[in-house]
């Protein structure tokens, strides 16, 4: 993003004033449709989420929660804002940069767990750490083994069940000791009885490891289990079909 | 060793396609290798091969078919030359040796050859090596019905001393012209590695006087295997036989004749390197086209890596690196099927001119073709890697919501 991009923020760089481990500031994103119109998708003029802090984001399907936590995590670039992940600004960052940061600070964990499905339990795990921090396999074994799949080390991902894929999602975004978690609709894909069991492992997970946790979802069920949960049209102040 | 990894699984995964697009590579390389190892080693071997002679003088002709026909046993005698000739040459004192040699029997279609008992006592085939014979044998002796017979000839026949055997008239083998005159072999020659492998060695005697033979031949010679004194005793012999006389002709040096032939048949080399070489094209494009349509089932893969913090140079060099691993199996593969089709040639070119290529010979090509195998592959895996590299992480793994 370069400066003629930062028009929101043009008086002074963004500090957060409060130590956060994400803070965020006029952060906007807009896609151009096919009909040729610039759509806004995400306008957050202002969020942040406490070290160790747990948040869950209501909203609806096609809000732009992913299009938010993609920002955050640097999978998409901004057009404009500031997005202060444990101190370094995402939105600054070149691409490479944004994904040393993602692989090093940041674990997601996606609604359809996007696990390779040609690597094992285990190398799963290990790809995600070799990005960031480098492959520890004796903890990533660990990581696992307290997941409950020590004994699924081997196995593809296809020879599980849906919550053990879960799990494994969970390990791998856990695996490299971050300092942010995202976790966008990651019960979407589970029956209640495992949803709430992976939704209480996911929490005590980032507890455990002092993560904090910013979970996107629109089932209240989900959503019931947090203590703070936000709406997200109270922070996106995009009014879908907008035109830029 | 992540991209290792990457690529490890990705191979695995599409084992099949790998396979398939490896062994197309194979085919190439060791086509390619064998094409060019055949025709440099067989050059280089064929105009090596002079038997420990420098030149031949014949009858009027052509000199390279003067040579097949008195050094490998090839081709038909240009004609005969008197006796007389032959003593002449021998006298010359620019001759250290001179060796008649007739022509003109066979036995079954292998080549019967008349000679004197000095090609054996005096003659180095190659520097230091004489003709050797299997224990239990000997030379034959001047003007009795006996042979030596080559290795090859030997081993085909499963013949052994004391086999004796009726020759044939003619190059050719025609049962109906069998001689009367009945040969014993006395001796078999330790391989030679040459064409002498594949000749039947007699007197030189019985086959100008075989029966049935025209009665003037009696006094001729096919051809006289010469050695020089000196290589300018060549030149004043080649002035001498083919500039100012008009009836023979003096074939030297062998090896440069023999050369000739390689310039004549070097179109043929050139379509089959064309051939080999698009033939690797082609495997080249199917490496290309294999990973490219497996990039639509690896996009999400891709992508994944990509979310888990993975450069996009890092997805671009494992889609690389894949299509060189490819190509390395390919290269590999490459040797088996070069070995495979060296024996098979080179066990032709022994059985047709007696001519061993050394099938573990060292060429540049060896490694060469293999590494630009693998470049070419590479080089392949650039188009997808491009797909890769520019993969949409957001438009490729999630749904907006």
């Amino acid at each position: 993003m370069g400066d003629a991009g930062r028009k929101h923020c043009s008086s002074a760089r963004f500090k957060p004033k409060m130590p956060a481990m994400l803070a965020i500031h006029g952060l906007t994103k807009s896609f151009l449709s096919p009909d040729g119109h610039r759509m806004v998708v995400v306008d957050v003029a202002a969020f942040s989420l406490g070290a160790g802090e747990q948040l869950a984001l209501r909203g609806e399907s096609g809000r732009g929660k992913t299009t938010f936590l993609h920002l955050i995590a640097g999978i998409l670039a901004a057009d404009s804002g500031f997005i202060h992940v444990d101190g370094v600004d995402m939105a600054s960052l070149s691409e490479p940069k944004r994904d040393r940061l993602r692989a090093g600070k940041i674990g997601y964990i996606f609604q359809t767990f996007n696990l390779l499905q040609g690597h094992t339990v285990l190398e799963n795990v290990l790809l995600g750490m070799s990005f960031g921090p480098g492959a520890d396999r004796g903890h990533a074994r660990a990581v696992l083994e307290r997941l409950g799949l020590g004994d699924r080390l081997n196995h593809f991902p296809r020879q599980l069940s849906t919550g053990q894929q879960q799990r494994v999602a969970v390990a791998r975004a856990l695996a490299n000791r971050p300092k942010l978690v995202l976790a966008d609709e990651p019960t979407g894909n589970l029956d209640r009885r495992n949803a709430t069991e992976s939704l209480a492992l996911i929490r005590e997970t980032c507890r455990e490891v002092g993560a904090a946790l910013l979970l996107v979802s629109h089932d209240e069920a989900t959503l019931s289990q947090f203590s703070q949960v936000r709406d997200f049209v109270e922070i996106n102040q995009a009014q879908q079909g907008a035109v830029a | 060793m992540t991209i290792l990894l990457i690529v490890y699984r990705s191979l695995r995964q599409h084992a099949l396609s790998t396979i398939v697009t490896a062994c197309s590579l194979a085919l190439a390389a060791g086509l390619l290798m064998t094409v060019w190892v055949v025709k440099t080693q067989s050059q280089r071997t064929f105009t090596q091969t002079t038997a420990g002679f420098d030149a031949v003088l014949g009858a009027r002709g052509s000199k390279l078919q003067l040579v097949l026909n008195a050094i490998f046993h090839l081709e038909a005698s240009p004609g005969n030359l008197a006796w007389a000739d032959y003593e002449q040459i021998k006298q010359h004192p620019a001759v250290k040796t001179a060796i008649p040699i007739a022509v003109g029997d066979n036995f079954h279609g292998w080549r019967i050859v008349g000679t004197v008992p000095e090609l054996f006592s005096d003659v180095e085939y190659i520097p230091g090596e004489k003709y050797a014979l299997v224990a239990g044998g000997r030379f034959f002796e001047a003007g009795k019905n006996e042979a030596v017979v080559g290795s090859f000839v030997a081993q085909q026949l499963g013949w052994k001393v004391g086999t004796t055997f009726h020759p044939f008239h003619g190059l050719a083998f025609d049962e109906q012209h069998e001689h009367e005159e009945n040969y014993a072999v006395v001796g078999i020659l330790e391989p030679t590695n040459s064409p002498a492998d594949r000749v039947i060695w007699t007197p030189l005697e019985g086959v100008q006087t075989m029966s049935g033979h025209n009665p003037a031949a009696a006094t001729e010679v096919s051809a006289v295997l010469v050695q020089l004194r000196s290589p300018t005793a060549g030149f004043m012999l080649d002035l001498m036989y083919n500039k100012q006389g008009n009836r023979l002709t003096f074939a030297y040096p062998v090896g440069a004749i023999v050369g000739e032939l390689f310039a004549k048949i070097g179109w043929f080399d050139r379509v089959l390197a064309l051939v080999a070489y698009l033939v690797a094209l082609v495997a080249a494009g199917s490496v290309l086209a294999s990973i490219y349509a497996s990039m639509s089932a690896r996009r999400r893969d891709l992508a994944i890596l990509r979310a888990l913090g993975a450069h996009r140079r890092t997805v671009f060099g494992a889609v690389v690196t894949e299509a060189a691993v490819i190509g390395a199996l390919g290269a590999v593969g490459g040797f088996v099927v070069y070995y495979g089709l060296m024996v098979v040639v080179s066990n032709v070119i022994r059985v047709q001119t007696g001519v061993v290529l050394e099938l573990a010979a060292r060429h540049d090509v060896l490694w060469i073709c293999p590494l630009a195998m693998i470049a070419l592959a590479a080089l392949s895996g650039m188009i997808p890697a491009v797909k890769a590299y520019r993969i949409s992480v957001a438009e490729t793994l999630a749904p907006a919501s």
